[in-house]
């Protein structure tokens, strides 16, 4: 059989529309599924979330109790030069961290109220989409952002990546520098990055998160923000609450109470 | 022909000194002889059979690293039923010295110590450090 070049270009179109209508019909089908991605899919599942309460939290003055408990149960070192310091939950100005909430009449004490923030393990993290090792991911069956240390190479991109500057990296070797050192956790190594990881290995044995338990005031609360029975989404049906650069998408799932 | 006498001597000094480190672990009676470890006074098996702990250990650490990082599973069921957590602070040095146990084998095969002990810590080493 002898083909034409116009028969061949007929065929070979068909065979294209032919393809491609498959898809066409799938989506045509279920439209909801062309734009399910994280966001629609991700709240079915769990995610674990935290509320601070400002107002609770402020009350006990100069405490720091939930640092503590942190530093104490993940072996934080404690280094003078900011360069180095390694941070999971640290206290910050509430003007620094809600700077476009606030009015130029706010009160200087309010607008320094220190305010703990951490990792927000986000719905859609930026640090997790820049790792090009695999060394952090978000964890599908209860949304934490968690990290292997065996895996980071220590290029700090998730670093750069992150809009909370809730990682830390390890310049130096840490372990000189930990005051009371925990055998149960690891320390972690010179070159890696580090950050929260909601206490990971603490609620693998129905345990809380460390800060939670610590805080005196009962100001954080913790649990999952996907599940309407929860303690955190009752709160949050009650009051309003803000939330770190939620304009930028990434989904933080720390809630401040104001 | 003349300098067959150096060829020889050249040669025999030079067997000597290839095979030197032979000779002088044998003289010194060094050779063939494993370190004798001290099997742990409180338990009879541990989470596997000796053999394959023997040659495989380092296979099913980084088992367990995975399943408890990645996969978020702590619990390792072993051969005999018993249920172990997966950890290597908390369950392999609660019977292992790291120091008598991992380091002493591992020089004397030659094998590079692994880097396991630049983060994980050894809680015996701990309380005698803190006290």
């Amino acid at each position: 059989m002898k083909i034409t070049r116009k028969e061949f270009l007929k065929i070979s179109g068909a065979c294209l529309v032919a393809l491609s209508g498959k898809e066409v019909l799938a989506v045509l089908d279920n439209p909801a599924e062309g734009q399910s991605s994280s966001s629609s899919a991700g709240k079915a599942r769990k995610q674990l979330g935290m509320i601070v309460d400002t107002r609770k939290c402020a009350k006990a003055e100069g405490c720091t109790k939930c640092i503590q408990a942190c530093n104490a149960a993940h072996n934080i070192p404690s280094f003078q030069d900011p360069d180095h310091q390694i941070k999971w939950i640290w206290e910050k100005p509430f003007d620094d961290i809600f700077s476009s909430y606030e009015t130029q009449y706010l009160d200087a004490s309010l607008k320094e109220e220190p305010t703990p923030v951490l990792c927000n393990h986000c719905d859609n993290p930026p640090c997790v989409r820049v790792c090009p090792t695999g060394a952090t991911w978000k964890r599908p069956e209860d949304g934490i952002v968690m990290m292997d240390w065996h895996r980071c190479i220590g290029c700090r991109y998730c670093m750069a990546a992150c809009p909370y500057g809730a990682r830390s990296f390890n310049w130096v070797d840490p372990r000189p520098h930990i005051e009371r050192l925990n055998p149960d956790f690891p320390t972690r190594t010179k070159g890696v990055v580090e950050k929260c990881t909601f206490c990971s290995e603490r609620l693998a044995n129905g345990q809380l998160p460390a800060c939670v338990e610590a805080c005196p005031e009962k100001a954080l609360v913790f649990g999952d923000v996907n599940d309407p029975k929860s303690e955190v989404r009752q709160m949050l049906a009650k009051s309003y609450a803000l939330r770190r650069r939620a304009e930028l998408g990434t989904g933080p799932n720390i809630y401040y109470l104001i | 022909m003349r300098d067959k006498v150096w060829i020889i001597a050249g040669l025999l000094l030079f067997l000597g000194l290839v095979t030197y480190p032979a000779w002088h672990d044998l003289v010194a009676g060094t050779t063939a002889k494993p370190p004798q470890l001290v099997l742990p006074a409180n338990q009879k098996q541990c989470v596997a059979p000796l053999s394959y702990m023997r040659t495989s250990h380092m296979k099913l650490l980084l088992q367990w690293r995975r399943s408890v990082v990645r996969d978020g599973q702590t619990k390792y069921v072993a051969f005999d039923g018993k249920v172990y957590n997966m950890k290597l602070s908390g369950t392999c040095l609660r019977c292992h010295s790291q120091q008598e146990f991992c380091t002493r084998c591992h020089n004397y095969v030659g094998v590079r110590t692994p880097y396991c002990w630049n983060c994980h810590l050894d809680p015996a080493q701990v309380k005698r450090s803190a006290r």
